[in-house]
């Protein structure tokens, strides 16, 4: 290969490799996330931007300076540099270890874990509202505890069409518990409180605009807790793989105003 | 020692049978590796190709396809089963029956003993055997697609109860069953693989190959044998308690309470949550058992032709172990969402950006390799250049998903798709091109042609950011992964156009490797003769004429006197120096 061919074939390469990041913080830098309509959800959001923002700077520099390597030495007939020595090795070392301890693990337990402890491990406030949710081929089924708040007992043997939680009509705690199918209502501004349950396969409980999503495992109960912090419909979706009809497992979650929330719940006949 | 395996090795056996078939010869095993690897991808390219066809026109129909499969189509519409069988299958091959082959088992058995001065495998008769149940494993898994209900379709991952109910999904019948046997099988065939490659590594350096003057292909085919020797056989285990569930009536993986098709089945005691431990406990060090080798390949591509030695071999070398010690304890990563234990969550949290610092290091080493070398850009260059944006990209990717928090809201999304592409798919096939172009000549004595394959570099580089880059953006946009169609939701509406551009990247993608393929078998009868050292290199490989003969090298075999990186010495007439040239003898 003589010299010049290589050098403009080198900085070709640069020139594409200068190219990436460009589409990259194009794209990147467009609205993909859902609006935002929790209150756990702006701590997510505020974690996945500064990925974003600072993963994005640090792709820029990094093929910023692949490029200028390629551009610069391609097709130059002689070595200009030769062996750094052990010493200047773990000089320049400091550089990755230091900005992805800082950055990674900053990220984690700085912006993240605050975030995460609330999802999972500080106790529903009690005011929330209880709802059980149970997912199965292909639909979620909505359960409410009624207004003594109690939730009625489940027997897995008492499963039927026209029963499918298997609530049993002996529990007193059964009689005023409501069940829906594909329909959540939650008042805003209030916690909701998840008890999520699978009778099948697994299932994943998504709400894209919530920010929320978690698994459902069959044999296991799983809560977890959340504000949603606008009125409106919004979808769910199951995104764990549960079986051919996963793609339509879908159900709608509708926030309403406290007062409509409470009509509403009224309305809705009871179990039993 | 090395004399007796001389006298040993060096009968070289006449027969087409030992000779080709069920030879003992390392180069031999080598070549079966990777033409099966090869023949297995064309397979799961096509499978993928189905996929994209039906992501980006969903509801078509396809009344020729329906002829050729008829399990697959109802009235020319594929069926969702049928979708997620493909997609089962697409990653089951790629990861285990295509990648693990061809790059790990492929490469690690031809150039390991080359690149260590051994005359073969530590145990050739084990090597042939590892190879002899890789195939019966593949023609298994194969077969699945022609049994009632089709091949597995629970993904690539088989969680229960999807996997382990037969009434669960039409795949979870004889097809699982065959997955999990196929599963077993590969593991068996790795391990014997491995062992093997972990023993010559450790026994049959020649004179001279000290650890520290290992070129980095075989550190990171060191560090990833000894991944797979301890993950892979979790998975083993896993498999034969699956099978006692499905087939045997046990609970290992089924809570009581399940409810299928109208019916209260029997299980009680088990949870889904120990599969997902066992087979991420295997799932994760496979990610590294694949990536490391291409990781170390692109290191060993970019010496000769920056001609210089590469930046912080040492530092290089500590972070893989880093990389390898860690990989082994961060696969809940898998699992924030899976209903395991919050204060897990975190501590695979932390461990896994932990990860990002020593991979941090070996991309900052590759990037500052380029510095001030004299780059010539032959194809197996371009291959190089490409692993480290790609593992740049992907690695970026990683600190989203590794970060708990954040992956509340991107796990099983599109993101994640994009990401394990671009790691997985993207680096690890790089490094099988880059590998392939640069030894091409050492397994064949001749050369792949540069046009057609820069021409190859070219089209499957730009096609691959078109397929891979978008979907983080899909993931981000909330998209889940493994969804037949996505008309059904109002939020993805606007997202699910985005396919088409996809499916179409991936068409030229997948069309782009005809070329290869090509380039592949024309050069084999008609490349131009590749000298012993075409491309002026310095590791053992390079010391014997092109291919190898058996015994690898006609004489004894070569002492090494220095490391393998040994480019531009000052005061050396050439601008490299063999591991074979004594001190004081650089000039010559």
């Amino acid at each position: 290969m003589s010299e010049t061919s290589g050098r403009w074939e080198g900085r070709l390469v640069a020139v594409v490799i200068w190219l990436i990041p460009m589409v990259v913080v194009v794209c990147g830098a467009q609205r993909w996330l859902p609006p935002l309509a929790s209150e756990h959800g702006a701590g997510i959001d505020q974690v996945l931007i500064y990925l974003l923002v600072t993963v994005g700077g640090l792709l820029v520099l990094g093929h910023l300076a692949l490029g200028y390597s390629l551009w610069r030495f391609s097709g130059q007939p002689r070595v200009t540099h030769r062996l750094a020595s052990p010493r200047q090795e773990r000089k320049w070392a400091l550089i990755p270890n230091l900005l992805m301890t800082i950055l990674g693990e900053g990220g984690v337990l700085v912006l993240g874990l605050p975030v995460w402890a609330k999802f999972y491990a500080a106790s529903p406030p009690d005011d929330a509202v209880p709802v059980e949710i149970t997912g199965e081929q292909f639909a979620w089924n909505v359960h409410y505890p009624g207004q003594d708040g109690v939730f009625g007992r489940t027997v897995a043997t008492l499963i039927s069409l026209n029963n499918a939680l298997g609530l049993d009509p002996d529990d007193p705690g059964a009689r005023d518990d409501v069940v829906l199918v594909n329909e959540l209502f939650l008042p805003v501004n209030r916690p909701a409180r998840v008890r999520l349950r699978s009778k099948d396969t697994l299932h994943s409980f998504f709400l894209p605009y919530q920010r929320v999503k978690q698994d459902a495992v069959p044999g296991m109960t799983i809560e977890l807790w959340f504000v949603p912090t606008e009125t409106g419909s919004y979808e769910i979706a199951c995104t764990e793989l549960c079986g051919f009809g996963h793609y339509q497992m879908r159900g709608l979650l509708q926030v309403l105003s406290e007062p409509e929330f409470e009509s509403r719940m009224r309305e809705l006949p009871p179990f039993r | 020692m090395a004399e007796m395996q001389h006298a040993e090795v060096m009968h070289e056996p006449q027969s087409f049978l030992r000779r080709y078939v069920f030879s003992l010869d390392h180069k031999v095993i080598a070549l079966q590796y990777i033409l099966t690897g090869m023949g297995v991808a064309v397979v799961s390219g096509l499978l993928v190709m189905l996929i994209r066809m039906q992501l980006a026109w969903p509801d078509a129909k396809w009344p020729l396809l329906e002829s050729l499969l008829p399990g697959g189509f109802s009235g020319g519409v594929m069926k969702p089963e049928f979708y997620l069988a493909l997609i089962t299958m697409h990653g089951t091959l790629m990861v285990f029956f295509v990648i693990s082959f061809a790059l790990v088992s492929g490469f690690g058995n031809y150039l390991i003993p080359l690149l260590i001065g051994a005359r073969d495998m530590a145990f050739p008769f084990l090597n042939m055997m590892s190879y002899w149940v890789a195939v019966p494993a593949t023609l298994i898994m194969l077969a699945s697609f022609f049994v009632e209900g089709g091949a597995a379709a629970s993904g690539w991952t088989a969680y229960p109860p999807l996997s382990a109910v037969p009434q669960a999904i039409p795949g979870s019948g004889l097809g699982q069953t065959l997955w999990l046997l196929g599963m077993a099988l590969f593991i068996v065939s790795f391990t014997m693989g491995g062992l093997n490659f972990f023993v010559t590594i450790l026994n049959l350096r020649t004179t001279g190959m000290s650890w520290m003057r290992l070129p980095l292909t075989i550190w990171s085919l060191f560090l990833a044998t000894i991944l797979g020797l301890l993950a892979f056989p979790a998975l083993t285990a896993a498999a034969i308690m699956l099978l006692l569930d499905r087939h045997g009536g046990s609970s290992f993986f089924l809570p009581a309470g399940l409810f299928f098709g109208n019916k209260l089945l029997p299980h009680q005691g088990g949870t889904p949550l120990l599969w997902q431990h066992l087979f991420w406990f295997l799932g994760h060090p496979e990610v590294y058992v694949l990536i490391l080798p291409a990781l170390g390949i692109a290191f060993d591509v970019l010496a000769p032709f920056t001609r210089k030695p590469i930046f912080g071999y040492r530092l290089t070398v500590y972070s893989l172990w880093a990389i390898g010690f860690l990989g082994m304890i961060v696969w809940g990563h898998h699992m924030f969402v899976s209903g395991m234990s919050p204060f897990a969550g975190e501590f695979f949290s932390v461990g896994t950006l932990l990860i990002t610092i020593p991979s941090a290091m070996v991309g900052f080493n590759m990037l500052a390799s380029f510095w001030g070398g004299s780059i010539r850009f032959t194809t197996p260059m371009l291959f190089a250049t490409g692993i480290l944006t790609l593992f740049g990209l992907g690695g970026m990717g990683g600190l989203f998903l590794g970060t708990a928090t954040a992956d509340i809201f991107l796990h099983d999304s599109y993101f994640v798709v994009g990401h394990f592409h671009y790691m997985i798919g993207g680096v690890t096939l790089f490094g099988l091109f880059a590998g392939l172009y640069y030894w091409y000549p050492k397994f064949f004595g001749r050369m792949l042609n540069e046009t057609l394959g820069k021409i190859h570099f070219w089209i499957t580089f730009v096609a691959f950011y078109g397929v891979f880059f978008g979907m983080h953006l899909l993931g981000l946009g909330g998209m889940p992964r493994r969804y037949y169609a996505f008309y059904e939701y109002e939020f993805l509406k606007s997202l699910a156009g985005h396919h088409l551009y996809i499916s179409l990247s991936a068409f030229v993608l997948g069309a782009a490797q005809l070329i290869f393929l090509f380039n592949f078998f024309w050069s084999w009868r008609t490349g131009a003769k590749a000298a012993s050292n075409p491309w002026n290199a310095t590791t053992l490989e390079w010391t014997t004429p092109s291919p190898p003969p058996h015994g690898n090298w006609p004489g004894p075999v070569p002492v090494v006197y220095r490391w393998p990186y040994e480019y531009s010495l000052p005061g050396s007439a050439l601008d490299y120096t063999p591991q074979t040239v004594p001190e004081g003898r650089e000039a010559g």
